[in-house]
């Protein structure tokens, strides 16, 4: 389990994080979603002690994480895949690694085997593809079989093969109770890997809850009608829906920003005969959009 | 002990450590060869086996500068701190494996360069080692590198650029060490408390004048005793090392 309260980061005047308070629940996936600079990568950083906050705590099992002896055995962490001597072998990365914590060299074989690196470990890790960086990495997080378990954009430049397979390994380290706590800024992403979501924007929280209750939450209301009548429906809407849109191919209204019975009540009292009057689910990039409009640091210009 | 072993792994898992060593061995006992073949006008003094000893310090300190400032430049210093996150106990057991290999290295380079002199020179008669000054000479290389490499080690760990390191290392021993010489008046008195001018002294300090032919060896300057010497340089990198320690353990990793 990670606590964060309060947590505050300051780089000069740049306020990185801010007064962010969360937790994240073993047991689960739980994805930490906010657009680039959002602050994602300051809060690893702290979390695992590499960082020192500027106001605030966070804690691990209830412990700071400077606290901990052999921390590799509690937290298992990749937040770059690059963090490696490119002149070391994959193996001797792990080996020193795992020796800093007193894990066995027997382990080291393990979690290469378990990433599939095994017939490359003496290769130069300098030489290796980001798909095979990444499972360094990982191998890396796993070497102390910790509980917890922390990955900062795991998927960023993957293949559709290494993103299965990291969300799939995912899936089964917090099916086997650990905790997971992964960070992206793709929301369709995380809608296929999180089950839960804290989301950042500028360093502060915006919203803390499942993945599913995010989505509906976040996605504007957005009706499809069709109907014999649409331009007398479309003439009673102006001014009481925020936009009704133009007609799609087939003929379809599209009706943004009211609910189904709203459109379906005008339909009737007028008379007017519809032929669909169907909710659709927003976009998930969409919901994201929409709560951190505001937030993102860096617009591009209109 | 277990960190001894991290970094050891660390240290020796890479290739630069490797060749930074053989060039320290390379350039000195290379170097003083070359002496040693043209000492032909009067018996070879166990200083002049040492005179070369500089390049391979510089070497040392370059290779110790680059055990910290590569972990830096790919982020294996992240991994080393999440890892043990006091920070201060792999620094320290960084220095322990740098520092105790930069000594064995030194004596390596001392004792070879002395060796191939004894058998290379025309006149080998004053290269026995009977004095406390000629084992200074020659042993007190394995501890000038050790102190050098602890420099070093503090200096990368304060810039935490390879570069920027290496140059700052190299431009003082070499330039600014020279240059204060320069300034009227101050510079001679200036100049005899620069650390590497200090270090010389302690290799080549109280040499029987006679031994080594007018302008044929490198000055020895300074006020103190050749083991003040060493003291002072040695007191100086730790100084360093231990102001890079404190900063390491407050600045964000």
């Amino acid at each position: 389990m990670i606590e964060a309260t309060g947590l505050t980061k300051h780089y000069g005047k740049t306020v990185a994080v801010d007064d962010l308070s969360f937790r994240v629940e073993p047991g689960r996936v739980t994805g930490f979603l906010g657009p680039n600079g959002a602050g994602k990568s300051t809060t690893m950083r702290m979390i695992l002690g590499l960082d020192n906050p500027s106001g605030g705590r966070v804690t691990v099992k209830g412990r700071d994480y400077r606290s901990l002896r052999e921390p590799l055995r509690v937290v298992g962490a990749l937040l770059d895949a690059k963090w490696v001597h490119p002149n070391r072998s994959a193996r001797a990365h792990l080996l020193w690694l795992a020796r800093s914590n007193r894990i066995p060299a027997a382990r080291v074989d393990e979690v290469l085997d378990m990433v599939g690196l095994t017939q490359v470990a003496k290769r130069r890790a300098g030489g290796f593809s980001l798909g095979m960086s990444q499972r360094l990495g990982i191998a890396g997080a796993l070497l102390g079989d910790p509980e917890v378990l922390l990955f900062d954009e795991p998927v960023n430049g993957l293949d559709p093969e290494g993103i299965l397979w990291i969300r799939q390994f995912m899936h089964r380290l917090a099916a086997e109770g650990r905790t997971v706590f992964v960070s992206s800024h793709l929301l369709s992403e995380m809608a296929q890997t999180a089950q839960d979501l804290i989301v950042i924007g500028r360093g502060k929280l915006i919203a803390q809850t499942s993945t599913e209750q995010f989505i509906a939450d976040a996605t504007e209301d957005t009706v499809r009608v069709r109907s014999p009548h649409l331009d007398r429906l479309r003439e009673l809407l102006d001014g009481r829906a925020r936009v009704a849109e133009a007609a799609t191919p087939d003929g379809a209204l599209v009706v943004h920003g009211v609910q189904p019975a709203f459109i379906g009540e005008l339909a009737a009292s007028n008379g007017i005969t519809l032929h669909e009057l169907s909710p659709q689910l927003g976009s998930l990039e969409e919901a994201f959009m929409q709560l951190t409009k505001e937030s993102v640091e860096y617009h591009a210009a209109d | 002990m277990t960190l001894l072993a991290v970094e050891r792994i660390k240290l020796f898992s890479t290739r630069s450590p490797w060749w930074c060593m053989l060039l320290a061995l390379g350039l000195t006992v290379g170097i003083t060869a070359i002496i040693a073949a043209n000492w032909t006008d009067s018996p070879m003094p166990v200083l002049g086996a040492v005179f070369t000893h500089t390049f391979g310090l510089y070497v040392v300190m370059v290779m110790a500068a680059l055990a910290v400032t590569t972990e830096y430049r790919f982020g294996t210093i992240k991994s080393t701190f999440q890892a043990v996150p006091d920070r201060i106990s792999p620094m320290v057991a960084k220095a322990v494996v740098v520092v105790l290999l930069s000594g064995l290295v030194g004596l390596a380079s001392a004792f070879g360069s002395w060796g191939l002199s004894w058998v290379l020179a025309e006149d080998n008669s004053d290269l026995a080692l009977t004095t406390a000054n000629d084992w200074r000479h020659v042993a007190g290389v394995g501890l000038v590198y050790a102190a050098g490499a602890l420099l070093a080690l503090g200096v990368g760990a304060l810039v935490r650029q390879t570069a920027g390191a290496v140059s700052i290392i190299l431009v003082f021993a070499l330039v600014v060490e020279s240059v204060v010489g320069f300034i009227p008046n101050i510079g001679d008195d200036i100049q005899k408390w620069m650390p590497f001018t200090v270090a010389s002294k302690f290799i080549f300090g109280d040499p029987d004048p006679s031994a080594i032919p007018n302008g044929a060896g490198p000055p020895a300057i300074g006020e103190l005793s050749p083991w003040g010497s060493f003291g002072y340089f040695a007191g100086i990198a730790l100084v360093i090392y231990i102001v890079s320690l404190v900063v390491v353990k407050r600045r964000d990793a």
